[in-house]
C-alpha cells in the first residue's frame, strides 16, 4: 500500500515495455480500471502524504467534501491538512493536476458551489490568482484544488469540477490567455 | 541494432492486444498530441494510438519552448510519460510527416489521423530591412537556449552592443527578455542548453526594450510572467508614466478582462520601482508602448547587420466595443540596438494534401474535424482527419488550453464513430504498416524506451553540473545517443 499510493510513477505504470525502476505497481489486465490513474498527479509539494497520517496518527480529523462532476456527486472524507487535489486523487476523482500541485498549470481548478464556504477560505495568494487568471471557465468562486487545504470549517463543502459545465468554448479560452 | 529490435518487439507485443483495433495516429508529441492520445485511450478501449514526432525527443514545446527557469511547468511530462507507457500507446520519434511518411499514406494506414504538429514558423513584420543579420524570430532564439537541434548553431549576436530590442509584449517576449536579463548564475542551475549559457555569460546586453504597438491596458502577457520579470534582482524597470493614462475605451476593455486588469495594475505599480541597492552590473528593462516598427536600420560599419530600428508612434482607435487597434501617427523615432528579436507570434506550416488557411495560419476545421472546402454553403469534411492544438486554434494558449482542445477534438471523433462516419477498418495496416514503410525507407524510428534512455543520459550529464538535465542538442549527439 505504502508503495503504490504515492510512489512517483509507480502506481500509474501499466506499461508493456520492460521499463526502468518503479514498476512495482501490479500489472493488471483490467485496462479500464487501471486507466483511471492516468490523470492522477502526485502529492503537492508541501504536504505529507495521507499514508503517513494514517500510520502515525490514525485519529486525524476528517471532513466531508462533495465533488460534483458530469457523472453526479461523490462524497468523500478528507483528513484535515490534506490538499483537495491530493484528496481527489486518493478517491479516484478525475481532477487534473498537470504540475502536480506546484501552482503552475491551473488544471486543478474547482468551483466552490456555495459562497458561504468560499468566504471561509483564506484569500488566494498572488501566485494562485495569477494561475486562476488562466483557468478555463473561471467563476467568482473558483479556486485551485492544489492550493486548498482541508480545515475543519470546510466540513461539508461542495466542489464542482469545471468539466461538469464545460461547453468546449476553446477559442474563447485561447483568446483569454 | 537496439532500435530495430525494439520495433520488432513492439509489433509482436501489439498483435496480441485486440483483433480489430481502432487505429489512431497522432502527429506531433506536444501537449495537444499527448492530451489527444490520453483522451482517445480513455474514451475508446479498442483504440491503438501511435504518436509520431519529427524529433527523436518527445513533448514538443514543453521541452523546446517552456523556459528553462520554469521547471514546475514541465512537470506535466510525468503525465505524458504515463500516456506513452500505456500498453495501447506507442511513440515513434524521428518520423516526419511530409518526408518520412506522407499524409495520404498515413490516412491509408490508419482509421483516424489527428494532426497536432504545432506551429514551427513565424509571423513576419513585412517591413524594410527584415532580413538583415542580427534579427531573429523569438522562436529561433527560444529553440537555441532550449537546445532544439534546429537552432543549435544560431549563435545570436550578444556581443556587438549593450542593447536588445524585442517586438511584441506577449509571454514569449517576456521569456526571451528574462533570459537576456536574468543573472546567469541563476540560469546555470536550470536545464538551459550549455552553449546558450556560455554565450549569455559573455553577453554584453544590459538594456532590453520590449516594444508594444498598443498600450499597457492591451499588453498580451499574463500577470505571472510579468511579476516574474519585474522581480529580477537589480533590474531597473522603465515605463513612461504618461503611457499609463487610461482612456474610457481602455477602462471598457479592462472591465471584463481580469488578466488585462491585473497586468495593467502590475505595470502601474512598477513605474516607481527601483532596485534597492545600486548594483555593480546594472540592467535595464524598458517597456515601450504605442510604437510600431517601421523599418530596420543597417549598420554603417558592418554591412548587412542591423544597427537600430525606426519606430512609428501609434494611437489607438476603437474597432469593436471593447477592442482597440493601433494606427500610425506619422511621427517617427530611431532606437539603436545590436540585436532584434521578433516576438509577434508563431505560425503553422501546411503539409502536402492538407487543407490550410494561409491567412490565419491554421487548418480549417469544425471542432477539430478537418474541412476541405469551406466556401459556399457546403462544407466538405476530410473523413477520418482531425486537428488539435496550435495547428487547430492558432498559436495561443497555455499547456492546459490544449487539454480542452483535445477534449473537443476527441468528442468529435467519438461522435463520428458513433454515426459510422469513421469506422475501424480491417484493411488499415496501422502500426505494422507504418513501421514496415519506414523500414523500407531506412527511417530510423526511435521508440519511447529509447527516449527514456536518452532521458536518463541527459539527467546524468546534468547531475555532474548541478543542472536537472544537460540536453543533447545537436543531431550528431542525438544520433550518437541512439547508437549507444
Ligand atoms: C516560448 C514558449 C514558451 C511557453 N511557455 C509556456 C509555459 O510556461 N506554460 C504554459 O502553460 N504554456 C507555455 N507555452 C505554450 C505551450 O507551449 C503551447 O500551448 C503548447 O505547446 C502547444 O501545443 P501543441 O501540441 O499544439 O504544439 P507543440 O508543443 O509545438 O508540439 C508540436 C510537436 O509536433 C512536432 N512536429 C512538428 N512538425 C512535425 C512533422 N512534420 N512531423 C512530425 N512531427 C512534427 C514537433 O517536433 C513537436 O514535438 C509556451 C509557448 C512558447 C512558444
Ligand atoms: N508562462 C506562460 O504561461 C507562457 C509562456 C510563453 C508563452 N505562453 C503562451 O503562448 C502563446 C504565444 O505567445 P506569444 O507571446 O508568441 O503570442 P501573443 O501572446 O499573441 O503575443 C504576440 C505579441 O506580438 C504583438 N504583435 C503581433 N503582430 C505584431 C505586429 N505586426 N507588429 C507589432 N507587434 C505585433 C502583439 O501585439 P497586439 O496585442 O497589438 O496584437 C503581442 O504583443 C500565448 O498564448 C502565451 O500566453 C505562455
Ligand atoms: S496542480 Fe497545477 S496549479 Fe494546481
Amino acid at each position: 500500500m505504502l508503495v503504490s499510493r504515492f510512489s512517483g510513477l509507480g502506481r500509474q505504470m501499466i506499461n508493456y515495455l520492460p521499463k526502468v525502476p518503479l514498476t512495482y505497481a501490479p500489472k493488471t489486465g483490467n485496462l479500464h480500471a487501471s486507466y483511471s490513474y492516468f490523470s492522477h498527479a502526485l502529492k503537492p509539494k508541501t504536504f505529507s502524504t495521507t499514508t503517513a497520517h494514517e500510520e502515525e496518527a490514525p485519529q486525524v480529523e476528517e471532513i466531508s467534501v462533495i465533488f460534483v462532476d458530469n457523472n453526479g456527486e461523490k462524497h468523500i472524507k478528507v483528513p484535515v491538512g490534506t490538499s483537495i487535489l491530493e484528496a481527489a486523487h486518493e478517491n479516484d476523482i478525475e481532477l487534473e493536476g498537470a504540475c502536480e500541485g506546484s501552482c503552475a498549470c491551473s488544471t486543478c481548478h474547482v468551483i466552490v458551489r456555495d459562497m458561504e464556504y468560499y468566504n471561509k477560505l483564506e484569500d488566494p495568494t498572488d501566485e494562485e490568482n495569477d494561475m486562476l487568471d488562466l483557468a478555463f471557465g473561471l467563476t467568482e468562486t473558483s479556486r485551485l484544488g492544489c492550493q486548498m487545504i482541508a480545515t475543519p470549517e470546510l466540513d461539508g463543502i461542495c466542489l464542482e469540477l469545471p468539466a461538469a459545465t464545460r461547453n468546449f468554448a476553446v477559442d474563447k479560452c485561447a483568446k483569454a490567455t | 541494432m537496439a532500435v530495430f529490435k525494439a520495433r520488432a518487439w513492439l509489433s509482436r507485443a501489439f498483435s496480441t492486444v485486440a483483433s480489430h483495433p481502432l487505429r489512431v495516429c497522432v502527429v506531433g508529441s506536444g501537449p495537444a498530441g499527448f492530451y489527444t492520445a490520453e483522451k482517445m485511450l480513455k474514451a475508446h478501449q479498442e483504440a491503438q494510438v501511435d504518436i509520431i514526432d519529427r524529433l527523436p525527443t518527445p513533448f514538443g514545446l514543453v521541452r523546446s519552448g517552456v523556459a528553462p527557469d520554469h521547471p514546475e511547468t514541465k512537470i506535466v511530462v510525468n503525465q505524458f510519460t504515463r500516456v506513452a507507457q500505456h500498453e495501447r500507446c506507442s511513440f515513434f520519434g524521428n518520423v516526419t510527416l511530409g518526408s518520412s511518411v506522407t499524409l495520404p499514406e498515413l490516412r491509408e494506414m490508419y482509421d483516424v489521423v489527428v494532426l497536432s504538429y504545432g506551429a514551427e514558423s513565424d509571423r513576419v513584420l513585412g517591413i524594410p530591412g527584415e532580413d538583415l543579420s542580427g534579427i531573429y524570430a523569438a522562436r529561433e532564439f527560444v529553440w537555441w537556449y532550449n537546445g532544439h537541434p534546429n537552432c543549435r548553431y544560431l549563435n545570436p549576436d550578444l556581443k556587438s552592443s549593450d542593447t536588445a530590442v524585442i517586438f511584441g509584449q506577449g509571454n514569449v517576449a517576456l521569456d526571451v527578455a528574462r533570459i537576456l536579463l536574468r543573472p546567469t548564475t541563476e540560469l546555470a542551475t536550470t536545464d538551459i542548453a550549455s552553449h546558450a549559457l556560455s554565450a549569455l555569460e559573455k553577453s554584453s546586453i544590459r538594456k532590453v526594450y520590449l516594444i508594444g504597438r498598443r498600450g499597457p491596458a492591451q499588453a498580451a502577457c499574463t500577470a505571472k510572467e510579468l511579476r516574474e520579470i519585474l522581480g529580477i534582482k537589480d533590474l531597473h524597470v522603465h515605463i513612461k508614466e504618461a503611457d499609463l493614462l487610461k482612456t474610457p475605451a481602455d477602462e471598457e476593455e479592462m472591465k471584463n478582462n481580469r488578466i488585462r486588469k491585473r497586468v495593467y495594475e502590475l505595470l502601474s505599480k512598477s513605474v516607481t520601482s527601483r532596485p534597492l541597492h545600486p548594483s555593480s552590473d546594472p540592467r535595464e528593462l524598458h517597456f515601450v508602448f504605442f510604437r510600431k516598427p517601421n523599418k530596420f536600420l543597417e549598420s554603417d560599419e558592418r554591412t548587412g547587420h542591423v544597427s537600430g530600428v525606426r519606430l512609428e508612434k501609434t494611437k489607438l482607435i476603437g474597432i469593436n466595443p471593447g477592442e482597440q487597434m493601433a494606427v500610425g501617427t506619422g511621427q517617427f523615432e530611431d532606437l539603436d540596438c545590436g540585436i532584434v528579436l521578433k516576438s509577434i507570434g508563431y505560425k503553422s506550416i501546411p503539409v502536402d494534401g492538407l487543407p490550410f488557411d494561409n491567412q490565419k495560419g491554421v487548418v480549417p476545421n469544425d471542432r477539430g474535424r478537418v474541412l476541405s472546402d469551406t466556401s459556399g454553403d457546403h462544407t466538405r469534411l476530410e473523413k477520418g482527419l482531425y486537428v488539435c492544438g496550435w495547428l487547430k486554434r492558432g498559436p495561443t494558449g497555455i499547456i492546459a488550453t490544449n487539454l480542452f482542445c483535445a477534449e473537443e477534438t476527441v468528442a468529435s471523433i467519438s461522435e463520428d464513430l458513433k454515426q459510422g462516419i469513421v469506422t475501424s477498418s480491417s484493411s488499415s495496416s496501422g502500426r505494422e504498416g507504418l513501421l514496415q514503410l519506414l523500414d523500407n525507407r531506412n527511417v530510423r524510428v526511435v521508440p519511447f524506451s529509447r527516449w527514456e534512455k536518452m532521458d536518463s543520459q541527459e539527467r546524468e550529464l546534468g547531475n555532474l553540473k548541478d543542472k536537472p538535465r544537460e540536453k543533447l542538442t545537436t543531431w550528431e549527439e542525438l544520433e550518437k545517443a541512439l547508437e549507444e
